[in-house]
């Protein structure tokens, strides 16, 4: 087709003719995979992309030695972007990588923020402990920690009676589907919020990592106070060594932004961001699933599960299971 | 956009093969757009969504009683929680990397480094929308209080100062970063579709028979002057192109004939031009404007 003999035609308007069907074949291709999926792709298109994006590549620097037209430049600069992204990026399925958060990345990323991880229920321990203490002195100090939406009744007014009917399971089914929702995404919305404010050098992530804290102490004291503390132990463990844990998780990823922000090291201030914004992602991507389970058992484990000690028995099996699936030692493979 | 904006957004990104992809980043006005565009969408669907489950709540209501609704509220529940945390990481997941207001504006999300663009990322950039969006917006629109206006007042104040710190983050650092891209270790570039536009040479070497230009005619302008007249020629407009033609025949001394075609001359000379100044190049001489005195 292409016509060799020397004629009235440019040298550049030559290589661009000969080359421009290769150019509008990887376009195409592009326009594809950013439309669909790579599954849209056939395998001979998969192994011609690359081929097909060197030689663009190739083209663009010529081009840009050797030619005048800026249509063609400009063109071949996004559309050798284009193609980068693609023959660069991540080309694993949204399976392969959920199987290997699982299987390592998440497990991995929580491991490697012991450190804050300890500091975060450091915080969560010391706020309990002033919330208790603060309930000891003054039973009104309850009103100042705890919304009032929250406590449903439970406040230093009520009978004992009332505080141990609260404690029981709910008397039918119904609802637990809605409550476990609501808990799950309150509960989620939650501790991303402390994950983001993280990013404020640490403080108010780790003034609501304490907060939460004194929740859970005068929440405590108020039952121990009419001798109830085993029961509101199990009625709170059941769920609690999940939620609380991965609200810690939570803090301390918060806590690994913000002390990065802070002290960036070695290195730029912006490379350990992002370092440390991706570690801190990832153990967020498995608080939300954590919070989830939380909430299931919430919602549904607390209501139908009423016998105290079956409701240890629960939250010391999640403890076994989480604190193994963390930070068990596992072959090197797999780390 | 002017060149020296254009310039300042411009990005040295070196492939490994070596070639410098000159990225250019969204600027502030694309990344305002795609966001209005996106909120629009999320809005839209909450909305719509919201009508239809609470019609169909309705309806299961009165077919199986509390338990139909309880479903329906989960649905929502959850729908809305997606909605929220996943609109924007689900779409930058993909393979276009962008939401569909990202998509309109043609920009996109890419690693800062030039590396594969992680999950981790996507979800560290979006997950500091808390902080940047919903919070400023649920301070704003929570119902007052029944105590002590002022207080409101100063809290309305905090949620104003709060969103503008972080709205306004962007234009603050010379990469147009985000909180979001900071933490990430993202940036947002110009990835637009275009198109192959038509070579003007095409024409040009045409035409370039029935005109004989000597050597100084020719060398009379550079690349810049170049450019210009390619845009003259695809725009095409009759008035713009008399003015042009007659002041590059007067600049050259080309005495033009009555019946001479004004698009003809220059599309002629537009590729005499370039036939002239890409043989140059080849020898390893630019010459960038005609005040370019190179040999």
């Amino acid at each position: 087709m292409i016509n060799v003999k020397v004629d009235g035609r440019l040298k550049s308007q030559r290589f661009r003719q000969e080359r421009e069907a290769d150019w509008k074949r990887l376009e195409r291709l592009m326009e594809k995979v950013e439309k669909g999926s790579m599954a849209s792709l056939s395998e001979e298109e998969i192994l011609a992309a690359p081929v097909l994006y060197r030689s663009a590549l190739s083209s663009l620097s010529v081009a840009r030695a050797t030619s005048l037209d800026r249509g063609m430049i400009d063109y071949l600069e996004m559309l050798c972007a284009r193609a980068y992204f693609f023959v660069y990026g991540s080309r694993e399925t949204l399976r392969s990588q959920l199987g290997a958060f699982f299987a390592g990345g998440w497990p991995a990323a929580v491991r490697g923020l012991w450190r804050e991880t300890l500091v975060s229920v450091g915080l969560m321990v010391i706020g309990a402990l002033v919330g208790a203490w603060l309930f000891g002195q003054d039973a009104e100090w309850y009103y100042a920690f705890m919304p009032r939406e929250m406590t449903g009744g439970r406040d230093p007014a009520a009978t004992t009676e009332m505080l141990r009917s609260t404690l029981d399971g709910a008397k039918s089914g119904s609802g637990l589907s809605m409550f476990a929702t609501f808990l799950f995404t309150h509960n989620a919305q939650v501790a991303l919020l402390a994950f983001a404010l993280g990013f404020a050098l640490c403080v108010p992530t780790a003034m609501l990592v304490t907060y939460n804290g004194v929740m859970l102490g005068v929440f405590f004291a108020l039952f121990a106070s009419r001798g109830l503390g085993v029961e509101a132990g199990g009625w709170l463990a059941i769920h609690g060594v999940t939620e609380i844990f991965a609200v810690c998780l939570a803090g301390a990823a918060g806590l690994k932004i913000g002390w990065t922000v802070a002290f960036p090291g070695e290195r730029s201030r912006l490379d350990a961001a992002a370092a440390a914004g991706r570690h801190a992602a990832t153990v967020m991507g498995g608080v939300v699933v954590m919070l989830f389970f939380a909430g299931l058992l919430e919602g549904f484990g607390r209501q139908l599960i009423v016998w105290t000690p079956a409701r240890y028995g629960v939250a010391a099996l999640t403890a076994l299971i989480w604190g193994l699936y963390f930070y068990a030692p596992r072959r090197r493979a797999s780390a | 956009m002017s060149e020296a904006s254009t310039l300042k957004l411009t990005r040295a990104f070196v492939t490994p093969e070596g070639v410098d992809l000159r990225l250019q980043l969204a600027d502030a006005s694309q990344r305002a757009g795609a966001f209005l565009v996106d909120a629009a969408i999320m809005v839209g669907v909450l909305i719509v969504a919201s009508i239809l489950i609470g019609l169909i709540g309705v309806g299961a209501l009165a077919a199986a009683g509390l338990k139909g609704a309880e479903v329906i509220a989960v649905l929502w529940l959850l729908g809305f929680f997606l909605l929220r945390n996943f609109y924007f990481v689900g779409f930058e997941l993909s393979a276009a990397a962008a939401t569909p207001g990202k998509r309109a504006m043609g920009i996109r999300v890419a690693a800062r480094d030039g590396g594969r663009l992680r999950p981790g990322a996507i979800f560290a950039r979006n997950a500091m929308r808390e902080l940047e969006i919903f919070i400023p917006i649920s301070m704003l629109f929570a119902p007052a209080g029944v105590e002590g206006g002022g207080v409101e007042g100063w809290m309305y104040l905090l949620g104003i100062t709060w969103a503008g710190v972080f709205v306004l983050f962007p234009l603050f650092n010379k990469d147009r970063l985000r909180a979001g891209d900071l933490i990430g270790g993202t940036w947002v570039v110009r990835a637009p579709k275009r198109k192959l536009m038509r070579d003007m040479a095409d024409e040009g070497a045409e035409r370039l028979r029935r005109y004989a230009f000597t050597q100084e005619q020719i060398d009379a302008y550079g690349a810049k002057e170049l450019h210009v007249l390619e845009d003259v020629l695809r725009e095409r407009d009759r008035k713009t192109m008399r003015a042009v033609a007659d002041r590059i025949a007067g600049k050259v001394g080309w005495t033009r004939l009555a019946e001479e075609d004004d698009y003809d001359f220059l599309s002629a000379y537009y590729a005499a031009l370039r036939k002239r100044l890409e043989a140059r190049l080849l020898m390893g001489v630019r010459r960038r404007d005609k005040h370019d005195t190179a040999r």
